[in-house]
């Protein structure tokens, strides 16, 4: 973990109430994909976890949906806003399981933390397949990104609008090695079901301090209680207790 | 010129009156990586029961003006594990004395929890707490009343002979009352304030954000609240006052000594900014200088 301030470069909508914010900081205490970061915003008490898309040396891009207050006046943030940030924290996903054929699964704002997932694993030689769900056209984001990356890219929206209709497990491939999945708690228990892989599950919580401190975001699972913020956000499918 | 910043609680010297409050810096080890805790006064851990707890069901923490809700519910790995796994883990990194903090469902509880933890040797105080406001039919249910506060005063202290430190409740109507009736069970100090009760309302849903529907708020918010008790509880009691409530600054520090506290006890700041309570105990130097105090002992209750 560090403790970092981070200058907002771009901040902009990139589909219906989806924002893409890139900074410029210190990116060295993020050391795996699916990690997230906990930002200080003006006016709220508690931090926001955002998971991290995508990072390099010295920028980090964040992509949000506008859900609540934090997001809000976030959304509103300009170029050269400066952010305090905890950086690195949770585990992220284990990249040693993927096999050859990892598919990604995400739902909405489970989308984002996938997308770094995927450049790694690409880089690795892998044949990376991705399944995303949105509920409309309007909200589909990043289906360019991906296929850029070099993945086969399958979409899914409720309404029909875009990709198959249905939810994200309805667009699954039918072959893969292994699974990583984001997105709604409802979403991951689908997949939890359908999938025929071992696999991992990235789960969101309302947080405290976001490392490990408060015991705010507790989950039981089958080996005890755990932290999202500290032990998770990714839980592997062998451990999970819904 | 270095300034003393050291205190006397209860019979034993602190560095300095800071002390992270329980619930906020788990069993202290975790904070050991971003800073060496050595520095601190000292800390209160986790509140530690006789069995294990997973607490009460998420969503368990709630934002609100300057503030938070939590309703964790004594989430712990029971005082066994707490003895044979975290103490041990602790004593890799801090040298100093901690301070347990204990919870209770019955009297019997509490006394079998402190016996446990009165012959381990890190344990400098017992911070017995009888104000959680997030579990049903224990913790709280004992602080707001005279009667069996003292009770569970006296319990604790014919059982041990570590200092015991009962945790007040300010969901009370007079805390002056509780102090002095703990005080008179023979307890050594007394600290206030936990958590006051409070709840939040998701508009989209319409329900409660907290699953338990009600949680402790803390945070800034209750500061001007936990000073005041402080002040009073200060001037009720002959033994030592830890205050805290909403303590982010080394100004707050100040703030409570001259209402009466012997030390401080920070919480929620934690939560924000891991490196709160170094901070404050670098800025306490420049802040009593700003102010022309000298030291903590000419200023205590002085307000």
């Amino acid at each position: 973990m560090k403790v970092i301030t981070a200058e907002l470069n771009e901040n902009a909508p990139i589909a219906r109430n989806t924002y893409k914010a890139v900074f410029s900081c210190d990116t060295s205490g993020i050391t795996n994909a699916g990690q997230f970061v906990n930002v200080q915003i003006d006016g709220l008490y508690l931090r926001r976890p955002f998971s991290v898309c995508d990072y390099d040396g010295n920028s980090l891009t964040l992509i949000y949906k506008v859900v609540g207050k934090g997001t809000e006046i976030l959304s509103r943030a300009k170029k050269g806003d400066k952010f305090d940030m905890l950086t690195g924290l949770g585990n992220g996903y284990d990249l040693q399981n993927a096999g050859d054929m990892p598919l990604l699964i995400g739902g909405g704002v489970g989308v984002p933390p996938l997308y770094n997932l995927a450049k790694r694993l690409i880089k690795q030689g892998k044949s990376v397949s991705v399944a995303l769900g949105f509920n409309t056209e309007k909200e589909v984001f990043f289906v360019e990104e991906f296929k850029n990356l070099g993945c086969r890219v399958f979409v899914a929206t409720v309404d029909g609008s875009a990709g198959k209709k249905g939810f994200v497990i309805d667009a699954l491939p039918e072959k893969y090695s292994y699974f990583y999945a984001c997105g709604p708690t409802s979403m991951l228990k689908a997949v939890y079901d359908k999938t025929i892989t071992d696999g991992e599950f990235s789960f969101e919580e309302r947080m405290g301090c976001g490392f490990g401190a408060c015991m705010g975001c507790s989950c039981k699972t089958l080996f005890g209680s755990k932290r999202v913020c500290k032990d998770g956000p990714v839980f592997k499918k062998g451990e999970i207790l819904w | 010129m270095v300034k003393d910043l050291s205190v006397n609680l209860c019979g034993i010297t602190l560095d300095n009156p800071v002390i992270p409050a329980s619930g906020t810096f788990g069993y202290g080890y975790e904070f050991a990586k971003f800073y060496d805790i050595n520095m601190l006064g000292t800390f209160s851990f986790k509140g530690t029961t006789l069995s294990e707890r997973f607490g009460n069901d998420t969503p368990r923490i709630a934002e609100c003006a300057l503030g938070m809700l939590n309703s964790v519910g004594l989430q712990n790995p029971g005082v066994y594990k707490v003895i044979a796994e975290e103490l041990p883990e602790l004593k890799k990194v801090f040298r100093k004395k901690v301070m347990a903090n204990v919870s209770g469902f019955s009297i019997e509880e509490y006394v079998k929890v402190c016996e446990l933890l009165d012959k381990v040797d890190e344990i400098g105080w017992l911070e017995v707490n009888i104000s959680c406001p997030n579990v049903h039919g224990g913790g709280l249910s004992f602080g707001t009343s005279a009667i069996s506060a003292a009770q569970v005063a006296g319990a604790v202290k014919k059982a041990v002979k570590k200092p015991v430190i009962l945790k007040l409740s300010p969901n009370v109507s007079d805390i002056t009352e509780i102090a002095k009736a703990v005080e008179d069970a023979g307890a050594d100090g007394i600290s206030l304030i936990n958590t006051l009760v409070g709840m939040r309302i998701d508009l989209k849903t319409r329900k409660p954000v907290l699953n338990n529907i009600t949680g402790g708020l803390s945070g800034p918010a209750v500061f001007p609240v936990a000073l005041n008790m402080v002040y009073k509880a200060s001037k009720a009691v002959k033994i030592p006052v830890v205050g805290m409530g909403g303590v982010s600054s080394a100004e707050d520090v100040l703030e409570m000594i001259l209402a009466g506290a012997t030390a401080v006890e920070v919480g929620a700041a934690n939560l924000i900014n891991p490196f709160a309570c170094k901070e404050i105990i670098e800025n306490l130097p420049a802040a009593m200088d700003k102010y022309g105090i000298k030291t903590l002992d000419e200023i205590r209750g002085k307000a």
